[in-house]
């Protein structure tokens, strides 16, 4: 039931914000999320007070209070299966942690029929904490689908210049790769025995190792579109660049964990021996990926273009880690997840912010902020250490945990995954030096101060950074029993 | 029965008002008769029974189909109050509503049939209707070609299904359904070649009738020539009513001989799902871009024909239902804006986000399902055939399906863009309140079906 609520609030939240007129439908949609966000803190308390020894009884009511399994479709046979665990819940922190962020840095902005704007932002938080929670194979899918819809919109009403073409790249790009995806689901749907798709059975009954490799493919194309893995990545960029800003920390710092997350969910542990088989090759995949987009984040000099690469370079380290098949990869990986998605949010607001104020995302067209805006400077460098994993900082665990994993997995494997960790470095600080640093750029004269919100967001990343950073133990427990299980079941027996 | 019955009074009625001469009561008192005839229809459920000595028989497969066929014709007639609103239609607006009723018979028979004559007699009658219909601007010139160009090719088409119907009788010596499915099963090895001839040259009519590929080349024609209302006529209960009595003919007569003709089912097949997305995405027009799609929707149908052993009948109802919701509602809202405009380009919804929101939202709701995207009908019924499918083994077609639909995203994203992105053309848009109505019930009739699609999965 718990699930239940914290799912269908941002839906009516959606419905009711269509009502409303003017700015007021912002804070109507800030103070849901943070409901969301409290509501989502007081399930992590009841959750993990299933660890601390309590009677059988009172183990099992708390688990049902989690979970839902309804019959929706008899013929063919869906359930309307929801519930949680470690990874979900992760998962459904993250977004509604950044939620309240996103939807507080529009807050001083003059945006276009706001109401439909949040109603949107609101069905997207829906969609994405369905898809979380999904435990149905084609709940999952309607889920998945459903996301798109919401950001497609947002990019095509208020993005940039030529957002029409762009935003259609985007859709078609991830509709397709979902579509084969849902041949995939076809196809296991009739392959078990059972024939219905909830988790639990198609975890345990593998199909035929022969049809594996297939269905992987199937099922791997929809989520490197989605993460986006090289080759796949060509949507994104511009996509990222194009979106308003709001829709682009939306894409980045949660819609793309939607593949990752899928990667762990519906991939490793439905056909391991497919995963096995092709294993090596998408360890490649991702490792070209992660070259390839440091060395254009290098070169790049676009702000927005240059996190947009960055932000493929770590997804792909992710991936990797994820299909390095062990303990280590798979913990590496959520925390990961959930790092890069703070992270990524404040990049794109940074980047926003020195955008609206120069009005240019050339990087060489600027310089020498940190004189006019000592506050600003000082977050931005957090953020940027954040996001090239300095110790003590969020990126660090996650992705030393990654290197740990890619390592054990192949050495050479992890050395790759170590250049990563250089090269994010040098195009991280050598943007920060450009933008922030130096003589301050005829095209800088004026900084206007931060506005109350933007530093509000600012600090909360900051210091989110920080706290997960030094102490991570929560996140850590939180995901160790999930990420064992799907160790076990991605062992080939 | 009854409904047939009292559809044809209802048609005769709409004579009568030309004679004496209350047209303007006329459509509220048909609306509300087809509401009557709708409520009657239901009654049917679960009381199989042959008429007239074995001519008709109510099922629950046909009073599914009726219902669904009264439900749009009522749709159409509400939406033409405002469509027939010049004075040259106000003076033929008997003759129009008696043709839709008769036009309504020809449906309702084709659900129902149980002889051949009986099926043929309903073709006709649907289409001869449909022929004057789409002829009816009298002063266009390309209504008056919509209206020739259907009737060559449709009476060819009718010539191939008597010529077949003949054959068939040749061989069998019965009219009846039942018998010739009788005759089919008990020599279901060794068929008589001229039974399947006979058979090759019915199905090749029917798949003219429902515009699948190679025979598709009418349809687009016909609808871009006929007025928007038939169009919305044509690619709804027409191709329903077609794609009914399809099933209907090859699950009873047919199903066990169907190996013979099933590559050429599964060619013609590829072909309507290709042909209609990839020619669908250069189309301006966009009475001729809906028509490509229909050929294309006909592909995905087809899919429930050739994989029917299986019984995929609530497959094809309920894709027939999300595609006839969601293809009314698009219709409704282009004749409004076509009317506005005075075009029937793509670019007519241009800026149309600005101008109207509430249409241009209902306009992506319909465009949207029927591109086939949750959580919409279309997108149910898509999931529902492709799956009946592939349970009986066509997992190339689905695939093929699935990657055809990927193409057909792109023409329907085309008008969203348009309606969206492109800057707004001058004009004062304005539906009234019946169309809203419609376009609203259609829609959340589709999001309904999307999102409880069990009722229908298990009806027939």
């Amino acid at each position: 039931m718990l699930t239940l609520i914290l799912l269908l609030i941002p839906l009516f939240a959606s419905l009711i914000a269509l009502l409303f007129k003017g700015e007021s439908v912002k804070w109507f949609s800030f103070i849901i999320s943070i409901f969301q966000l409290v509501f989502t803190l007081y399930i992590y308390f009841v959750f993990s007070s299933l660890n601390n020894g309590l009677d059988k009884e009172i183990t099992q009511s708390i688990k049902d209070s989690l979970s839902i399994n309804i019959d929706w479709i008899n013929s063919p046979n869906i359930n309307f299966n929801i519930g949680l665990d470690g990874m979900s819940l992760l998962m459904v922190f993250l977004t509604n942690l950044l939620m309240p962020l996103i939807i507080l840095s529009g807050l001083n902005k003059n945006q276009e029929r706001p109401q439909i704007l949040y109603s949107l932002m609101l069905l997207m938080n829906f969609a994405l904490i369905g898809v979380f929670v999904s435990f149905d194979g084609f709940l999952y899918y309607i889920f998945w689908e459903l996301a798109l819809i919401p950001i497609y919109f947002i990019a095509l009403n208020w993005g940039g210049p030529n957002r029409a073409t762009v935003t259609l790249k985007f859709f078609i790009y991830t509709l397709a790769g979902s579509l084969l995806m849902l041949f995939g689901f076809l196809y296991l749907y009739w392959a078990t025995p059972s024939h219905n798709l909830s988790w639990v059975d198609l975890t345990v009954n593998h199909i035929c190792s022969c049809k594996q490799g297939f269905i992987f493919w199937m099922f791997f194309l929809a989520f490197a579109i989605k993460i986006p893995i090289i080759p796949f990545h060509t949507w994104q960029p511009d996509t990222y660049s194009t979106a308003p800003t709001q829709g682009t920390m939306l894409l980045s710092g949660i819609m793309l964990k939607m593949g990752l997350y899928s990667l762990l969910r519906w991939l490793l542990p439905v056909v391991p021996n497919g995963v096995a088989e092709y294993t090596p090759y998408v360890i490649a995949l991702c490792f070209i990926g992660v070259v390839y987009a440091s060395v254009i984040a290098i070169m790049q000099t676009d702000i927005k273009k240059l996190f947009a690469y960055s932000s493929i370079a770590h997804v792909g380290l992710i991936a990797g880690g994820i299909f390095a098949l062990n303990m280590q990869g798979f913990q590496g990986a959520l925390i990961q997840m959930l790092a890069h998605g703070i992270n990524v949010v404040g990049l794109f607001y940074c980047a926003e912010i020195i955008i609206s104020r120069t009005g240019t995302s050339d990087i060489n067209s600027l310089g020498g902020i940190r004189v006019l805006s000592p506050r600003f400077a000082m977050y931005f460098l957090i953020i940027v250490l954040g996001s090239v994993a300095l110790p003590l900082t969020n990126g660090f665990i996650g992705e030393f945990m990654l290197l740990f994993g890619l390592f054990e997995y192949h050495s050479w494997a992890g050395f790759i995954a170590g250049l990563t960790i250089i090269l994010g470095a040098v195009y991280m600080l050598r943007m920060y030096q450009k933008v922030m640093l130096g003589d301050v750029n005829e095209n800088v004269t004026v900084f206007e101060n931060l506005k109350w919100n933007e530093e509000l967001i600012l600090a909360i990343i900051a210091i989110l950074i920080f706290a997960f950073g030094v102490f991570p133990k929560p996140v850590l427990e939180l995901v160790e029993p999930i990420a064992s299980h799907i160790f076990k079941l991605s062992f080939i027996k | 029965m009854n409904t047939l019955i009292y559809t044809a009074c209802l048609g005769l009625f709409g004579l009568l008002a030309e004679i004496f001469n209350f047209r303007k009561y006329l459509i509220p008192i048909l609306v509300l008769g087809l509401a009557i005839i709708f409520s009657l229809n239901l009654q049917t459920w679960n009381h199989p029974q042959t008429h007239f000595n074995g001519m008709l028989s109510d099922s629950n497969f046909s009073t599914a189909f009726s219902g669904l066929a009264l439900f749009i014709m009522l749709v159409i007639l509400i939406l033409s109050t405002d469509f027939y609103s010049s004075t040259d239609d106000e003076k033929h607006i008997s003759d129009y509503m008696a043709i839709l009723m008769f036009t309504l018979c020809g449906a309702l028979m084709m659900f129902s049939y149980a002889n051949m004559a009986m099926l043929f007699l309903g073709i006709e009658t649907l289409s001869i209707s449909l022929y004057v219909m789409a002829g009816s601007r009298r002063f266009e010139v390309k209504s008056n070609e919509a209206g020739f160009k259907y009737f060559l090719m449709g009476s060819f088409a009718s010539a191939f299904l008597l010529f077949g119907i003949a054959l068939i009788f040749g061989v069998t010596g019965t009219f009846s359904i039942d018998g010739i499915g009788a005759y089919m099963r008990m020599h279901a090895d060794s068929l008589d070649p001229r039974f399947i001839v006979g058979m090759l040259l019915m199905v090749f009519a029917m798949l003219f009738k429902v515009s699948a590929a190679p025979f598709h080349f009418w349809s687009p024609d016909v609808y871009e020539g006929a007025p928007t209302l038939i169009t919305a006529l044509m690619s709804t209960l027409v191709k329903i009513a077609a794609f009914a009595a399809f099933y209907k003919l090859v699950s009873v007569c047919f199903v066990f001989a169907m190996g013979k003709a099933e590559l050429i089912l599964t060619f013609s097949c590829a072909a309507t799902l290709l042909i209609g997305n990839l020619v669908a995405l250069v189309q301006d027009n966009f009475k001729r871009l809906l028509a490509y799609s229909g050929i294309s929707h006909a592909g995905y149908m087809m899919l429930a024909i050739l994989s029917l052993q299986g019984s995929t009948d609530s497959a094809l109802f309920l894709y027939s239902v999300g595609y006839a919701v969601a293809s009314l509602a698009a219709f409704a809202i282009a004749i409004t804006v076509f009317k506005a405009t005075d075009t029937e380009s793509i670019s007519g919804f241009n800026g149309l986000g600005k101008k109207n929101p509430f249409l241009a939202a209902c306009l992506t709701m319909a465009m949207l399902s029927l591109a086939g995207i949750p959580p919409f009908a279309g997108f149910f019924g898509k999931y529902f055939i492709f799956s009946e499918a592939f349970r009986n083994g066509y997992e190339q077609m689905v695939f093929l399906a699935i990657i055809s639909s990927i193409i057909g995203v792109f023409y329907y994203m085309k008008v969203i863009v348009a309606m969206y992105s492109k800057p707004a053309n001058e004009f004062e848009i304005k539906p009234t309140f019946s169309y809203q109505m419609v376009i609203v019930v259609c829609l959340i009739l589709s999001l309904v079906l999307g999102l409880y699609p069990g009722v229908f999965t298990k009806l027939l």
